[in-house]
């Protein structure tokens, strides 16, 4: 008789986010144990228990905090077990406009969306490595691809985030340790919530929920969530810069 | 930078501009109360009317996590935006079921309470808020109370079917239904009038679940002729051997959307006339007893996802009104005549039988109730204005859900414990914070 095999596991960095809460929720309808790692304790907890009452899962809620970097590797130590699958999805778009004026706005801009994520996934990638198994999937963004008016402090970030993850997947490439980045363009979430998206270029959480566990299990690169924005983002790109300078995008 | 959008619920009548916000949170949600002078709550926009519309909505979609589930005693908790289609995806593979569901499954447990809605088994078993042990209500000066059937009744009453005046409903916790299969056991009834339907309704009082479709063009000897559906659930040694292996089996996502609006004349006289030929004549000649899905019964129309398309961008109203027990029939003929007689054609006529109802602004009283669907035209408020006499006069009741025209003076004729629910408001310090577009038409506050 065969042992059954032990169930996966997966790391949710950012489990109050509402694509945080989603990939939990599709990593448990997957059978996956889920450990969510959040801020906000309360809130946490609700959405731990949602998904543990409608998957019929394992979930359980840590708290973790991006911008306390000290805490992270005691965080990580204290999990009662190594994942299988880091997921890291925090993020904060924060206002571009008061960033310039305001450093706090810009300082939290870059802490989290730069300086958090590659604070816990150096904890994470140095122990996937020691054990020569395991993925991370890093939630960068097409902001990152070139930067625009509107939200370049966010994008600069997140476009150091994509070149960390990038030299991540290379670096840990003979480790047997794969890596993935994903880049979701416009989502219906807390983060957009204030924002006219425009319908046909918008998606929402579940579906790139679902994106993030096909890359895991096909172990892909690069992912852009909606496939058109990996050519809009070709031809923003292949914009010459001094036309794309007087562009308002 | 806050959206302005064009908001209109299932009927698409009237269409507003609305500021709509949501939260996750109890705390965002005081934050936002904090800053807002007047709101109301909605959930998943599935009322026909005005009822969750208003200048600035708040949308509970997002407020919707389950955070608590008995499955030894089958008690659930969860937050308000919660739908049904959730839950029942949650609770049927456990064996339990709703404690009482309306003809749809896409309204959120929030939107439920608060219009106290009904289900096929109101004769019986009542209306949904008889099944709730408490409800954690947000008042609007962000203070949270518990409110059930024995703490804080006053508040509890009138949160139950208040339309979202009292407060925002955050967590609900409700009393399912145990049940041995998801399967019903049907059986039709043909009525060629309505003087059989009713008697038929009558004898048949003590069928959990009972409905009638209703011909409302048929006129003559043949007004009011009707399909009477009875159902039971089955229990597990009388289910036929296909569905033994699945006897738990939760229901399956819509298949079928409508990609774009019909014209608004789709439905008129001649072929809602047709259809209801068609579909009368196919009872009549099928079988009478069989076994059917929970989501088949109950839900026969979700499996169209948006057919509210079918009424054209005009919209279409729904007019659902109840009639004391001993004046329905004489009412029922008087309505239905009415409508016959007006060539506008009504594609739904759903008839049943309710019992009364426990709380100041529930809609059900010991009586009949007819649910019509008309698509919008000029004549069409007339008409109902109309029926509105005919249903005053009877005593009887229009639903505030399913309501986008009714007048004031109409409303406070129909709804005399109104006065009581405003009396109740008013001691708590009624600051007007909940209002929609619904209570400041009918003056319910």
């Amino acid at each position: 008789m065969s042992k059954p095999t032990p169930l996966k596991s997966v790391l949710v960095l950012g489990g109050t986010s509402d694509i945080g809460a989603a990939v939990a929720k599709k990593f448990a309808h997957e059978k996956f144990v889920i450990l969510l790692a959040g801020r906000n304790e309360e809130y946490l907890k609700k959405i731990a228990a949602d998904i543990a009452i409608r998957e019929n899962a394992d979930v359980t809620a840590f708290n973790f905090d991006a911008l306390d970097f000290s805490s992270h590797k005691d965080f990580y130590r204290s999990l009662p077990l190594q994942p299988d699958v880091c997921v890291c999805v925090f993020g904060y778009l924060g206002d571009n406009g008061l960033g310039m004026n305001d450093w706090p706005e810009a300082e939290r801009i870059i802490d989290t969306n730069y300086k958090g994520a590659i604070s816990i996934l150096n904890v994470v990638a140095n122990d996937f490595v020691s054990l020569k198994r395991g993925t991370i999937v890093g939630i960068s963004s097409v902001a990152g691809d070139r930067g625009r008016q509107s939200n370049f402090l966010y994008g600069s970030a997140k476009a150091g985030f994509s070149t960390y993850l990038s030299g991540l997947r290379n670096k840990l490439f003979g480790s047997k340790v794969h890596v993935v980045t994903v880049k979701p363009g416009f989502v219906h979430t807390r983060m957009t919530e204030d924002l006219d998206l425009p319908v046909w270029l918008a998606t929402d959480p579940h579906h790139v929920a679902s994106v993030i566990y096909k890359a895991y299990v096909n172990k892909t690169n690069t992912v852009y969530v909606l496939h058109f924005w990996k050519y809009i983002m070709m031809i923003i790109k292949s914009i010459p810069e001094f036309i794309f300078k007087r562009m308002k995008l | 930078m806050r959206k302005f959008s064009k908001i209109s619920n299932w009927n698409r009548y009237p269409r507003v501009d609305a500021s709509v916000k949501s939260f996750r949170t109890a705390e965002e949600l005081r934050e936002l109360l904090d800053i807002t002078p007047q709101l109301i709550a909605r959930g998943a926009g599935l009322s026909y009317g005005d009822a969750s519309l208003a200048n600035v909505i708040f949308s509970t979609l997002q407020f919707n996590k389950i955070l608590h589930f008995d499955k030894v005693n089958g008690i659930i908790t969860c937050e308000t935006g919660v739908t049904l289609d959730e839950l029942l995806r949650v609770i049927v593979p456990t064996g339990w079921f709703l404690p009482v569901t309306p003809g749809t499954k896409f309204i959120t447990l929030g939107g439920a309470v608060a219009a106290d809605v009904h289900g096929k088994n109101h004769h019986n078993d009542g209306s949904l808020c008889r099944y709730v042990n408490k409800i954690d209500l947000m008042l609007a000066n962000g203070e949270i109370i518990s409110c059930g059937p024995t703490e804080h009744e006053t508040t509890f009453n009138q949160t139950c079917g208040g339309m979202g005046l009292s407060g925002i409903i955050l967590q609900v916790e409700l009393r399912l239904k145990k049940m041995e299969t998801a399967f019903i056991k049907q059986k039709n009834i043909i009525a060629r009038n309505l003087e059989e339907l009713v008697r038929m309704l009558k004898e048949n009082n003590s069928s959990t679940y009972s409905v009638a479709w209703i011909d409302c063009i048929a006129s003559g000897s043949r007004l009011g002729r009707s399909v009477l559906m009875l159902g039971e659930h089955a229990k597990i040694d009388e289910l036929p051997d296909k569905y033994k292996g699945r006897s738990l089996l939760t229901h399956r996502a819509p298949k079928l959307r409508l990609p774009v609006d019909l014209p608004s004349f789709t439905l008129n006289s001649y072929s809602v006339g047709l259809f209801n030929n068609a579909y009368y004549y196919s009872h009549l000649f099928s079988r009478k007893e069989f076994f059917v899905h929970y989501d088949k019964f109950f839900y026969p129309l979700d499996f169209i996802k948006d057919w509210n398309k079918l009424y054209g961008r005009r919209g279409f109203l729904q007019y659902q009104f109840v009639i004391p027990r001993g004046r329905g029939e004489e009412g029922l003929t008087e309505i239905i005549k009415k409508i016959s007689g007006s060539r506008l054609a009504s594609f739904l006529g759903v008839l049943k039988l309710l019992g009364p109802s426990d709380h100041p602004l529930s809609f059900a009283m010991d009586g009949y109730t007819l649910a019509l669907d008309f698509p919008i035209t000029n004549q069409l408020f007339g008409l109902l204005d109309q029926l509105d006499d005919i249903v005053v006069a009877c005593e009887g009741r229009i639903y505030l859900a399913k309501d986008a025209r009714m007048k004031m003076e109409t409303f406070h004729k129909c709804y005399r414990r109104q006065a009581h629910f405003r009396d109740s408001m008013a001691k708590r310090g009624g600051d007007h914070k909940f209002e929609s577009l619904l209570s400041k038409r009918l003056a319910i506050i």
